[in-house]
């Protein structure tokens, strides 16, 4: 045991993390370039397949049909992302357990009928409706929690029967009838169909991710280099905050050409930046990936396992009542049909061709804003082909299969490649 | 005699203060006990799955500033019994007291908590975690914004001092061989500052060089105070640490021995009989070896 390793005792130039001759690591905008290939070869594909995947579905559409990327015809794509999108980013966190949940159409579709039973054909005030909605969603959570963490039932099969129940449940409290319409002028629709950003904020808002990136990004430089530890270079964060910052400003300026950005769209972004901070910057996020990846360790390591997986399933199913409650406000009805079809499918394939993986461990929030993205421009695409809906969902199903596909291949080299 | 108050680093004091830094650090301050009090005392603890009785009856007492090793065969109950101390299983019966008190260790988080870490046989990684997030799993500095920076210092301080080759810390632990991940597990369980450690078979996976230096690693263990408990079945690393070695055999305890016992005498514990696989073995290679002497002659 040598014992001139010590940092303290013989300080070199090098840092601290950099003395291992053995790993070679990457410099400036050419190291990053370089580490980004050989990562995507070892199966850690990131945000590829949705680049990708982006760029083949709006030639192919644009092709066929120049009205799909009119700016008006993305707005609508946003607002039909955003409230699809909030479910699926509950579906994130079960399947970063490694875990599944088929019932969140089902529970969208429940919260929207309590929306539409509560608040219109009782009167009740329409916060407290909202609020009805959103605490089922938690309960149901909660029971799918109880029954595997105390049964041990497979939240696969769980949530199976679940699907049915709320299923049953949605068409019961909205009676024979069957449908509820909700008032036009409410806030809640105007929200879900019309109100857009005012273009000076939507300009200053697409301005932030960029600063916040560059701000937080050089309070890290500082802190790691005052401890002798290697840093990001300058030139690659500012490289990266200004490419940001461009590509956010040019589609808010085509939006603008358009309608504008909807709020409901912000307020999904902002569910997103809120679960990735907790999901990476927090204990609780960090006791998620480790219960994915391996429960027995993070048992082992004092980690409440049960309550990870609490906070995961309630988590997912309130989110999925309050994409059900957007989607009531987007179609302005509670109806038999909200949450059925394909709005399960959708919210897990969004997921998914998001870069979350269906074997635990491995995710992000930001998967399931590419991929709604990706998946609401297909089905949007389709639509306005005036495909009817039997080719539309053979061809969800096999992009669906396809992403499914690609998770597995880029996990078996992944494990190939040592990066688990 | 070692200051209680000051508790030097694991190695050099040059590093110590670095470590205290770290908030982490600051849950176990109330220092070790004296060196040769009693940490952790066992008696009639019994653990049964179904009609199987894994352990029955184990009376087992570790000191500070001790190494006791745990031997026996396979399916003696070592491991259970490790379990059992770390929380994962829950004894059927008897009393388990850590430093004079009676103690239930009803989770992994609470045997952390009273100061029992353990390197598991299967050492307990999460394979998808980088070896930061590894070290610090279930303990990270400031869980509401966790602070990067000083577990990485941290983690590559802890790493240096155990003269672990880890190339990287932010790669995932799958991308490391079986003896640096046996390294990452050690220096886990050694950043809570814990009273006792137990250690399942911690050489079984690691080259000669790594072995001599988690056998050193053990001893400066000792040092600082720590109760120390070894499972091996590699009789040459166990003489060379203990201070005593305790045999089980079908869940019981079947003696105590100084590390100093012949290896006949340790064996004949560990099998139950004078008259062993061991012993005859070595009996017909003498016999043989008469033999042939004899022919030459």
């Amino acid at each position: 045991m040598s014992t001139d390793m010590s940092p303290n005792s013989k300080p070199t130039s090098l840092a601290l993390d950099r003395s291992d001759e053995r790993v070679s690591h990457a410099d400036g905008i050419g190291g990053t370039i370089r580490a980004f290939i050989s990562r995507v070869r070892s199966g850690d594909l990131g945000m590829l397949p949705v680049a990708i995947g982006l760029i083949v579905i709006s030639t192919v559409f644009s092709i066929l049909n120049p009205i799909f990327l009119a700016p008006n015809n993305l707005v609508n794509l946003l607002f039909d992302c955003a409230t699809v999108g909030i479910i699926s980013l509950g579906i994130v966190c079960v399947l970063i357990l490694g875990e599944i949940d088929l019932s969140v159409g089902s529970m969208s579709g429940l919260a929207s009928a309590i929306i539409g039973v509560l608040w219109v054909n009782f009167g009740i005030s329409l916060p407290l409706a909202i609020g009805a909605a959103l605490v089922t969603g938690a309960a149901v959570g909660a029971l799918y929690a109880m029954l595997y963490n105390r049964l041990g039932m497979p939240s696969f099969v769980a949530t199976l029967a679940g699907l049915l129940a709320l299923l049953g449940m949605q068409l019961y409290i909205l009676g024979p009838t069957g449908s509820i319409n909700l008032p036009y002028a409410s806030p809640l629709v105007r929200f879900g169909q019309i109100l857009v950003m005012p273009d000076w904020l939507s300009y200053l808002l697409a301005l932030v991710p960029g600063a916040v990136l560059i701000a937080a990004g050089l309070v890290i430089r500082k802190r790691r280099q005052a401890v002798n530890l290697s840093s990001q270079p300058l030139s690659s964060l500012v490289v990266k905050a200004a490419v940001l910052t461009l590509v956010l400003e040019a589609a808010v300026y085509y939006l603008n050409m358009g309608r504008g950005v909807p709020w409901m769209f912000g307020l999904f972004v902002a569910l997103v930046v809120i679960l990735n901070y907790a999901l990476t910057k927090t204990q609780w996020g960090r006791s998620m990936f480790a219960v994915g990846g391996n429960r027995e360790a993070a048992r082992r390591s004092g980690i409440n396992v049960r309550r990870i997986y609490m906070s995961a399933f309630m988590l997912c199913s309130t989110l999925a009542a309050l994409g059900g409650t957007l989607s009531a406000a987007r179609l302005a009805s509670s109806s038999q049909q909200a949450g059925t079809g394909d709005v399960n499918l959708n919210a897990i394939a969004a997921a998914v061709i998001g870069g979350t993986s269906l074997f635990g461990g491995r995710g992000s929030a930001y998967s399931a804003l590419l991929g709604i993205i990706v998946i609401q421009a297909i089905s949007n695409g389709l639509t306005l082909l005036n495909l009817s809906s039997s080719l539309r969902y053979m061809i969800t199903g096999a992009v669906l299969a396809i992403a499914v596909i690609v998770d597995s291949l880029a996990r078996r080299s992944r494990v190939s490649h040592g990066r688990a | 005699m070692i200051s209680q108050g000051a508790r030097p680093g694991l190695l050099r004091p040059g590093v110590t203060h670095v470590e205290r830094r770290a908030p982490v650090m600051q849950r176990n301050v109330i220092g070790l006990p004296p060196k040769g009090t009693t940490i952790l005392k066992l008696s009639n603890v019994s653990k049964n799955f179904g009609a199987v009785s894994a352990l029955s009856d184990i009376e087992l007492e570790v000191k500070a500033g001790e190494v006791v090793a745990l031997v026996g065969d396979n399916g003696a109950g070592k491991s259970t019994l490790i379990k059992v101390l770390a929380g994962v299983h829950r004894p059927s019966s008897g009393r388990i007291e850590f430093c004079g008190q009676e103690v239930s260790l009803d989770s992994p988080s609470r045997a952390l908590e009273l100061g029992i870490a353990t390197v598991f046989q299967d050492l307990a990684l999460c394979e998808n975690l980088d070896v930061v997030a590894n070290l610090f799993l279930g303990h990270e500095i400031s869980p509401w914004n966790l602070d990067e920076v000083a577990m990485e210092v941290r983690a590559w301080t802890l790493l240096r001092e155990l003269a672990a080759r880890i190339p990287s810390v932010r790669e995932p632990i799958a991308s490391l061989s079986g003896g640096q991940r046996q390294t990452v597990a050690i220096a886990r369980s050694l950043l809570l500052d814990p009273k006792i450690i137990m250690l399942d078979e911690p050489t079984a996976a690691l080259g000669v060089a790594q072995t001599a230096e988690v056998l050193n690693l053990i001893e400066r263990v000792r040092e600082r105070g720590l109760g120390v408990i070894i499972i091996s079945h590699n009789m040459e690393d166990v003489r060379a640490v203990a201070d005593r070695i305790v045999v089980l055999r079908l869940g019981k305890n079947n003696g105590v021995f100084s590390p100093d016992a012949s290896s006949h005498e340790l064996v004949a514990a560990i099998t139950g009989a004078t008259e062993n696989a061991v012993s005859r073995r070595i009996g017909r290679k003498s016999g043989e070896q008469a033999a042939t002497g004899g022919s030459h002659a």
